[in-house]
């Protein structure tokens, strides 16, 4: 009733405010532009030698990563809407939104909703320069959604859901609706040693180890940039 | 200290035209303004180590307005340049835009939010009621989208229209019934139409409350939120133009309230405005009038206070007249507000010399008063009209740009697809077809090889929508031709030897089968390309099943040992469309191949299985 009264009251008074702006005959403008001031965030990273101290790149390469960086977003900074629309660029036919949801995720390890260079560029330093251990456990903060430390099947269920999201309709064979639960199946008989429903970080790096796929497919990282 | 500038070079590719403007300015100069791009130490990332040079790869003109604020401290905006682009030029060097000198700022501002609108108006075009539903959507849903645009389906089309015609009709016989109609034999008096044939009249205006009533409650369902819709002017027009019918029906035939039933049927006037719904033009008036009103509140609100003023001094000028007409001051509100617009009937005329001069002082300030708020409201409409016609104009664009889209995207699947191709070739004879992988950009490898990660981890492959298409079909419709019952004892005999890749077998199988029942040739011209690459991969005999890639089937499988080969039938005249013929208006704009293509039809071999 409160909610009511208030909207009611507050109808009344915006009225009010109309009528007496119609009797005296003020032309205002009625959207305020004021609030065109929108505050252009910008970022500045820090300066070279630190990041390349911090990271596994050369001066060299840090210098055209941030040219293309910076040329893709002026502004320094990615927001969460300019990741996805980049990001679907690679998948045509398929939705890459919530998969790349999961991804800015992993990139913004400060959870600030924006990506800076810095982060982008450590991300990228693990992925194609880490060590084998340090890239697994990089992918387990990925699959980890909530970041308790364990993998459960919510969240393992959540991103293959995203990642069969981004084939898109149009494959052979046709998709069947629960193609990602199998995968899940499969995942957690594969990862999960001790059957306890949850897959923890040693268990993850340890089955990966054993696989010889994934350690190949590992290396395919080395060669990109 | 000396720092080069040069805002543009030739790029890696060979770039025929180059501009070449050489700029310098001192390392002062730059380091004035720490947190601008230039100023601080983030130009180290632009640093060229081996030319000695900051290289910045960004439009020349526009730095020259950035260098222009180095050097003098204040930055102007160019009035030729685009909004957006300036802006994304502040936001790479760094430069807020609030330090625009005040003599740009303005007119930055305007064009800012003008940009804003626009964009806004764009993106709600964009997403508006065209895009089509969710697949999921319940029947509500539908309802309420056919009711809002008529132009999703038919049936909504035909309702449209029904219930403009019913509007009209209604509107007509409201107005006929008042005619005075021939007499009925045995009377003088010329009698309205309306109660000579009242039956008729009744039963029209019941049909047409009828409709009426059936659509708003219809839309009372479907919309989303009740409350909202009842609350919207459509809503109450709807309301106002069906209630005088039933409070006719229920009112009793009295005397004395017939007089307020009469006034009632006066709201039946409002089934006009019904046609809003159906006119643009009625709307873009509605819109132009609701964006004016404070225009309009002046308007009022001037004019009331001059015909006050007005009548009361003319009210008390002819005050002494015998047989004047200026009997109260209200009385002389008419005679102001009709000299003021200068109508002047003439069935109050001033007679004393004052009341003449004050007539006519009122006639003139009345044309001032008036005139000046017209402007304002012309413009306002000619901005409504001109957005209307700009969001019209591209709903009936959006439907090339769609397509342009979706090909963009099919061409990016189909390089992709291509490539696998190749690349399964390439496993077999080397020399080739490595050419043709090699002719990738270093970003396409790339991207293809994310795809083929992402296959390889669904375990399932990209297809083409054609494909996807004639699956979709064989599945659903099932076989028609004989041939395909030969074809699928063959297919069982074939079943037992696919030693490694059953699914392999069944996957050719079944498109096979699919090629088979397709009788219409909708080869794409890039599958006739890769046609002309592969030398040993058979294809099969219908230009159709060129669709097929069935010679790529070596991704699950991981080995290179090709057992299971290809069976194709001897070429039956039946099914196979005519070889010569072109192909069918393909969408794709490519080299039509269509020699190669017949030239393939002869050499098609006949492979058993292993």
């Amino acid at each position: 009733m409160t909610g009511c009264a208030k909207r009611c009251k507050q109808g009344i008074i915006k009225f009010a405010l109309s009528l007496h702006k119609l009797v005296t005959g003020t032309l205002s403008k009625d959207k305020a532009d004021d609030d065109l001031e929108v505050t252009m965030v910008c970022h500045r990273p820090e300066g070279l030698d630190k990041l390349e101290a911090q990271t596994n790149f050369s001066k060299r390469e840090l210098q055209v990563l941030y040219r293309g960086f910076k040329n893709e977003c002026p502004s320094g900074i990615v927001n969460e809407e300019t990741f996805k629309q980049i990001y679907s660029q690679f998948f045509p036919h398929g939705d890459a939104s919530t998969y790349a949801h999961f991804l800015f995720n992993a990139f913004d390890s400060a959870h600030t909703g924006s990506i800076k260079f810095e982060d982008f560029v450590t991300a990228l330093s693990i992925l194609l320069r880490g060590t084998i251990t340090e890239k697994l456990q990089w992918t387990f903060n990925l699959y980890d959604i909530n970041r308790d430390g364990y993998i459960n099947k919510e969240e393992m269920t959540d991103i293959v859901r995203a990642i069969y999201d981004m084939m898109g309709k149009f494959t052979y064979p046709v998709l069947k609706t629960d193609a990602p639960k199998q995968h899940v199946d499969a995942f957690f008989r594969k990862m999960d040693k001790n059957r306890d429903g949850v897959v923890t970080l040693d268990e993850f790096i340890l089955s990966c180890q054993e696989d010889e796929n994934i350690m190949r497919s590992l290396q395919l990282f080395e060669n990109v940039i | 200290e000396e720092g080069g500038f040069k805002s543009s070079l030739p790029t890696l590719e060979s770039v025929q035209v180059f501009s070449f403007i050489f700029l310098q300015t001192w390392k002062n100069t730059l380091d004035r303004y720490p947190e601008t791009l230039l100023g601080s130490s983030e130009k180290e990332f632009f640093y060229n180590e081996d030319t000695q040079e900051f290289f910045f790869d960004r439009d020349p003109e526009m730095f020259r307005h950035i260098l222009n604020f180095y050097r003098t401290g204040k930055l102007h905006y160019p009035r030729h340049e685009c909004i957006q682009a300036f802006d994304e030029e502040l936001a790479f060097y760094g430069i807020v835009p609030e330090i625009i000198g005040d003599c740009c700022m303005e007119e930055y501002r305007d064009r800012k939010k003008e940009n804003q609108e626009r964009l806004a108006e764009d993106t709600e075009a964009n997403e508006g009621m065209d895009a089509p539903l969710p697949p999921n959507s319940t029947s509500r849903e539908r309802l309420w989208r056919a009711f809002e645009n008529p132009h999703t389906s038919t049936m909504a089309l035909v309702f449209y229209y029904v219930t403009g015609f019913f509007i009209a009709v209604s509107v007509i016989a409201n107005v006929v019934e008042t005619v005075p109609c021939r007499p009925p034999k045995g009377s003088v008096k010329d009698l309205p139409c309306g109660e000579k044939y009242q039956l008729a009249f009744f039963c029209m205006d019941t049909a047409c409350v009828l409709i009426f009533t059936f659509e708003y409650l219809m839309r009372l369902f479907a919309a989303p939120s009740r409350c909202k819709f009842m609350r919207s002017v459509m809503s109450v027009i709807d309301v106002v133009a069906i209630m005088p019918y039933y409070i006719g029906l229920v009112m009793p035939e009295n005397e004395d309230v017939s007089g307020a039933f009469v006034t009632l049927r006066v709201f039946r006037v409002f089934r006009i405005f019904k046609f809003s719904r159906h006119s643009q033009g009625l709307r873009i008036l509605g819109y132009t009038l609701k964006s004016c009103a404070s225009e309009l509140g002046f308007l009022l609100f001037s004019l009331t206070m001059a015909i006050i003023i007005f009548a009361t001094v003319m009210f008390y000028a002819e005050k002494g007249t015998k047989g004047s007409t200026f009997t109260s001051i209200p009385a002389s509100f008419w005679y102001t507000i009709v000299t003021m617009t200068t109508l002047g009937y003439g069935d109050m005329v001033p007679n004393t010399i004052a009341g003449k001069i004050f007539g006519s002082i009122c006639s003139l300030s009345g044309v001032l008063v008036i005139a000046l708020p017209v402007p304002v409201i012309v413009s306002n409409f000619s901005r409504i009209y001109h957005q209307n016609q700009r969001a019209d104009k591209m709903r009936a664009q959006q439907k090339v740009r769609m397509a342009r889209i979706r090909m963009a995207k099919k061409g990016t699947v189909n390089a992709f697809l291509q490539y696998k191709e190749d690349r399964s070739l390439g496993d077999r004879d080397g020399d080739s077809t490595a050419l043709c992988i090699k002719n990738r950009s270093a970003f396409e490898h790339q991207h293809h090889h994310l795809l083929h990660c992402l296959e390889k981890t669904t375990n399932h492959e990209f297809s083409n929508e054609m494909n996807y298409s004639e699956l979709c079909m064989t599945e659903s419709v099932g076989f028609r031709t004989s041939r395909s019952t030969s074809l699928s004892s063959q297919q069982g005999a074939q079943n037992n030897s696919t030693g490694c890749c059953p699914r392999r077998a069944r996957r050719r199988a079944a498109m096979r089968l699919a090629n088979s029942t397709v009788s219409v040739s909708r080869g794409s011209v890039q599958e006739l390309d890769t046609l002309h690459v592969k030398t040993t991969c058979i294809p099969p005999q219908t230009r159709s099943s060129l669709n097929a890639q069935t010679c790529n089937l070596k991704l699950n499988c991981g080995e290179q040992d090709y057992t299971a080969a290809i069976i194709s039938i001897p070429t039956p005249p039946a099914n196979t469309p005519d070889e010569s013929l072109p192909p069918s208006p393909a969408p794709i704009p490519g080299i039509l191949r269509n020699t190669r293509a017949t030239a393939y039809t002869h050499d098609t071999v006949k492979i058993s299985s292993l």
